[in-house]
């Protein structure tokens, strides 16, 4: 009957197939992993792609899973099994350190690869916005303080309420979700400073450090801060139709889209790449790598990935990571990180 | 139209005659017009809706499918492609430089371009890919080696996006009068006999009056909320005497704040009135102002000289005469006579694009050169992932995405239908069944994304199965679609007629029998229509891939199902967050390739059901 032979064939291929995965078990991997950070990805994927032609190695493979997850999965163990590389737009914190030794993973290699600019921005045809750290928290807060120095419901609804300088526009600004990473480097570089500044804040934190940080870790819900999702150029799209509107994102967004945007001025410095590397403007952020020392000789090709991506072909100022909007690390710097990558040290568990 | 006469049982009257029927039955007839009304609107608006998405997919992606070539004829030269001279293609195509051979041939196009620094950018013109296609003929034809070759070389991205006119518009005027050039590299004045930089002086001052102007109505604005603020700096200061004459410590303290605060803001605005009249004024003076050069800056649009042979950038220019610098080599000083020279003036002002004026001069030249070509973009349809917009391809995608559908197809369409089978035909009602069938219903209602963290834990860390492998994808797709298809193919079971089973039954097949020759076949097409709904569902699936390493940068197109592989859905979403802008016009691509293959499958799906259709 057909429909027998149909089904028999069927199963047959599924068995197959099966049989076929039982075969892969057995196989170790040619190819370096890497997982993390959507914000590395741009960078560590065209170096990976960079790595492949050289011929040598397979391409590695990147795969984009967020910092923290990405970082989850990179200590979970030593072995074929595990990623041998995690990308991060932030350092790894002291407790994903001890999670990584309890697995085993003893040797971490860290690589700082450059910087990346936070910007605020918004479009051609909106009003310039000249701005400082203070007035960000205090236009972006759910709570700040009122006349009396109490803490009260975010009142500004215009720029121009919180200083006259500002323009004369209704508070809107699109911003990361609260899973992004560029959304704690906006919390730390922005509104943390911004809190401090502010008199009655800066005396909340002597007094109560942990409601200090409530203060600048919680952005306002009432329509003035929108979550835009991770994705930016949904931000830039937003922005062109809505030129009263903000937009918080990534220094390589503002560059690719610099026929429609327009960087608003932080604390007196425009996100330029020359300001941003230089580090005179104050909202960037190092990004790094992370290599697993106990998978070299074990995963073909780590050195010499380490070796690629600390090149100067790649990291240094006319390097291909700049085209895609790397910032780069200064002279002296990379010459640390290359050194680093040669002789692959390792980092312990002080300063983190 | 029959009157219901009253009768001696009482029944009711109804007639249909009366003024009071025909109206009634008229308001029947216009509810079901309006009824059939509104499902027309409905439908309509379902169709434009679908229109309009499509279309603004499809404008938005036909950029991705041309792509612009440079056609070079290249010496392909021993020494720099085969430097051992051993003829084998496995040794040459890593150790010859393609690079510089594609570079040398370029140099031969524009030889006045020779300093160093025209040089990295009449280089910078290719992409990192561009060699890729003479490698590829000259590994497939080692005699080509002592030949030149014309072959293909892909441009970068950003050139692309110039050819194809989405970096700047361009307008182009015809020289009029003799222009002369002074100088054919470096700093250049170029003379005019008849003031034929007259109309974009005029557009340069109207330019410098409305920004002018603009300041300056800024500067009101700006003054006006000064005197608003030193009117409430008056009252502030009222209530600060006030709260001193009170002695309320938390009154001064508070008045206080708010005068500073205010002080402050009459300071900034002071400030920013004098910048902008400042600003203002001498924008205006620039206006007025006759007979001086007039400076232009990368704010404003680009004034490129196209004169013998070579192309020059004004930087600041008056009614006869301009004065910039050469981008490209001019061939001589000779005079150019009217017609023979040209103005181009680029809309997007410099500073608002990655492409600079040099860089747009070379590419005019090039094109000048008529060695620019525009092709269909075979490298998208036959190429893996890359950084670079103008090298990546869908072919990865594709075929992770057809492995993948294949695992999920050849697990859950025998487990789902065997289920289905046995739990309608075969299994006792009893407890036990009733548990199952709450937790098939239960499952089809789970969010994909707990799928995937069941793959990770049973597929990845139980079974040590490979992470990003098509085979891992397909499990868990298959565990998302087969609730689907368990359902609707119980469902299909229960729409056969039990006389059909009853008829096998009756002639003497035992009940395996019965369900499989009779039952099973006549249930068929519904067991299809389940599973085309459940394999697209599964197709455009995301959340649960990422949990199993399947949202990754994949370079090497997938040989088998334990490869590291990529899906569309995935690309589509990868490729979306990308900063460079061509790959907005890739994105939109690679869904019209999802929707192709999903339009593929299903009607591979449909030719299937046909055939096992039956009617009674």
């Amino acid at each position: 009957m057909k429909i027998n032979s149909v089904l028999g064939a069927v199963a047959a291929f599924g068995l197959a197939a099966s049989a076929l995965a039982g075969t892969a078990l057995a196989q170790s991997r040619e190819q370096i992993r890497f997982v993390g950070s959507s914000t590395v990805y741009p960078f560590t994927t065209a170096v990976a792609e960079q790595f492949g032609k050289g011929g040598k190695f397979k391409t590695p493979v990147v795969e984009s899973t967020g910092t923290g997850g990405g970082l989850k999965l990179f200590c979970a163990g030593v072995g074929v099994a595990h990623p041998d590389g995690a990308n991060a737009s932030r350092r790894i914190k002291a407790s994903e350190f001890d999670d990584c030794q309890k697995n085993g993973v003893k040797d971490i290699v860290e690589l700082k690869v450059g910087f990346d600019g936070i910007v605020v921005a918004n479009s051609k045809k909106g009003p310039d916005l000249n701005i400082n750290q203070t007035q960000l928290f205090l236009a972006l807060a759910k709570q700040v303080p009122g006349p009396d120095g109490k803490l009260i419901a975010n009142p500004y609804k215009s720029w121009n309420q919180i200083d006259a300088s500002l323009p004369n526009e209704p508070i809107e600004v699109l911003g990361p979700p609260p899973t992004s990473g560029t959304r704690d480097a906006f919390l730390e570089l922005v509104m943390e400073p911004g809190a401090l500044k502010v008199p009655a804040l800066a005396e909340l934190r002597k007094a109560d450090s942990k409601a200090f940080d409530v203060v600048w870790k919680s952005l306002r819900e009432d329509g003035g801060y929108i979550d835009a999702g991770e994705n930016d150029n949904l931000i830039v799209q937003k922005l062109e139709s809505n030129p009263k509107a903000f937009g918080i994102f990534g220094y390589s967004f503002l560059e690719e889209n610099t026929a429609k945007i327009k960087g608003a001025t932080v604390a007196g410095q425009q996100p330029t790449f020359e300001l941003i590397a230089s580090g005179k403007y104050p909202v960037s952020r190092p990004l790094f790598v992370y290599l697993k020392k106990q998978h070299v000789g074990v995963i073909p090709g780590m050195k010499e990935f380490a070796a690629e991506y600390t090149s100067d072909k790649a990291m240094g100022e006319d390097g291909y990571l700049a085209d895609k909007g790397l910032i780069p690390l200064p002279k002296d710097q990379r010459a640390t990180v290359g050194k680093v990558a040669a002789e692959m040290s390792v980092i312990g568990k002080e300063g983190l | 139209m029959t009157d219901v006469l009253a009768n001696s049982a009482g029944s009711r009257v109804i007639d249909v005659t009366s003024d009071a029927a025909r109206a009634r039955i008229k308001a029947r007839y216009r509810a079901e017009g309006r009824f059939r009304a509104y499902g027309l609107v409905a439908v309509g608006f379902a169709a434009l809706f679908l229109v309009f998405l499509l279309a603004d997919i499809v404008i938005k992606a036909l950029p991705a499918f041309t792509s612009y070539n440079l056609v070079l004829d290249v010496p392909v030269t021993a020494e720099t492609i085969d430097p051992k001279g051993t003829r084998d293609p496995a040794e040459f195509g890593q150790a010859g430089d393609f690079t510089k051979a594609v570079r040398d041939a370029l140099s031969l196009v524009v030889p006045s371009m020779s300093d160093r620094n025209s040089r990295r950018i009449l280089y910078g013109a290719v992409s990192s890919g561009g060699s890729d296609e003479l490698r590829r003929r000259v590994m497939a034809d080692p005699t080509l080696i002592g030949k030149t070759v014309s072959v293909p070389v892909l441009v970068t991205d950003e050139a692309d996006l110039y050819y194809k006119g989405l970096v700047t518009s361009k307008t182009t005027h015809s020289g009029v009068g003799i222009a002369t050039p002074s100088a054919t590299t470096g700093a250049v004045t170029i003379f005019s006999t008849s003031n034929a930089f007259a109309e974009d002086v005029q557009v340069l001052k109207q330019t410098l009056r409305r920004m002018g102007d603009e300041a300056l109505r800024d500067a009101g604005r700006a003054s006006l909320a000064l005197k608003s603020v030193e009117a409430d700096r008056r009252h502030a200061i009222e209530q600060a005497a006030a709260a001193k004459a009170s002695g309320d410590a938390g009154r001064i303290a508070t008045t206080e704040g708010q005068l500073a605060k205010i002080e402050a803001d009459v300071a900034t605005l002071g400030r920013r009135v004098a910048e902008l009249t400042a600003t203002g004024n001498g924008l205006i003076k620039r206006f007025e102002q006759t007979g001086a050069l007039e400076t232009l800056d990368t704010a404003m649009p680009s004034l490129l000289l196209r004169i013998n042979g070579g192309i020059v950038r004004a930087n600041s220019l008056g009614n006869d005469r301009i004065e910039g610098e050469v981008l490209v080599p001019l061939a001589s000083t000779a005079d150019a006579a009217a017609g023979t020279w040209s103005r181009e003036i680029l809309a997007t002002p410099e500073s608002n694009r990655k492409l600079q004026d040099k860089q747009v001069a070379v590419l005019e030249v090039l094109r000048d050169k008529g060695v620019v070509q525009s092709a269909f973009n075979t490298r998208f349809f036959s190429g893996g992932d890359s950084r670079e917009p103008e090298l990546a391809g869908i072919l990865g995608a594709l075929v992770g995405s057809a492995l993948t559908m294949l695992v999920t197809l050849v697990i859950c369409l025998p487990l789902g239908v065997g289920a289905a089978v046995y739990l309608e035909e075969f299994a006792p009602k009893n407890k036990m069944t009733e548990i199952i069938e709450v937790n098939i219903n239960n499952l089809a209602a789970v969010p994909s994304i707990v799928f995937g963290l069941l793959g990770l834990a049973v597929f990845l860390n139980a079974f040590a199965l490979p992470r990003s492998a098509p085979l891992v994808g397909g499990l868990v797709l298959a565990l998302l679609v087969l609730p689907t298809i368990i359902i609707a193919s119980r469902a299909a079971l229960k729409a056969v007629p039990p006389s059909i089973r009853e008829a096998a039954l009756g002639i003497g097949a035992s009940k395996q029998q019965a369900v499989f020759h009779h039952v099973l076949p006549l249930a068929m097409p519904g067991i299809m229509t389940g599973t085309i709904i459940g394999m697209a569902h599964a197709l455009g699936e995301t959340a649960p891939l990422l949990m199993i390493g399947m949202i990754a940068f994949i370079v090497d197109v997938p040989t088998s199902v334990v490869e590291a592989a990529t899906v569309l859905p995935v690309q589509v979403f990868l490729w979306a967050d990308l900063p460079e802008i061509a790959f907005q016009a890739k994105t939109a691509a690679a869904i019209l390739v999802l929707l192709g293959f999903l339009f593929v499958m299903n009607g591979l799906a449909i030719v299937v059901r046909k055939r096992f259709e039956r009617r009674w």
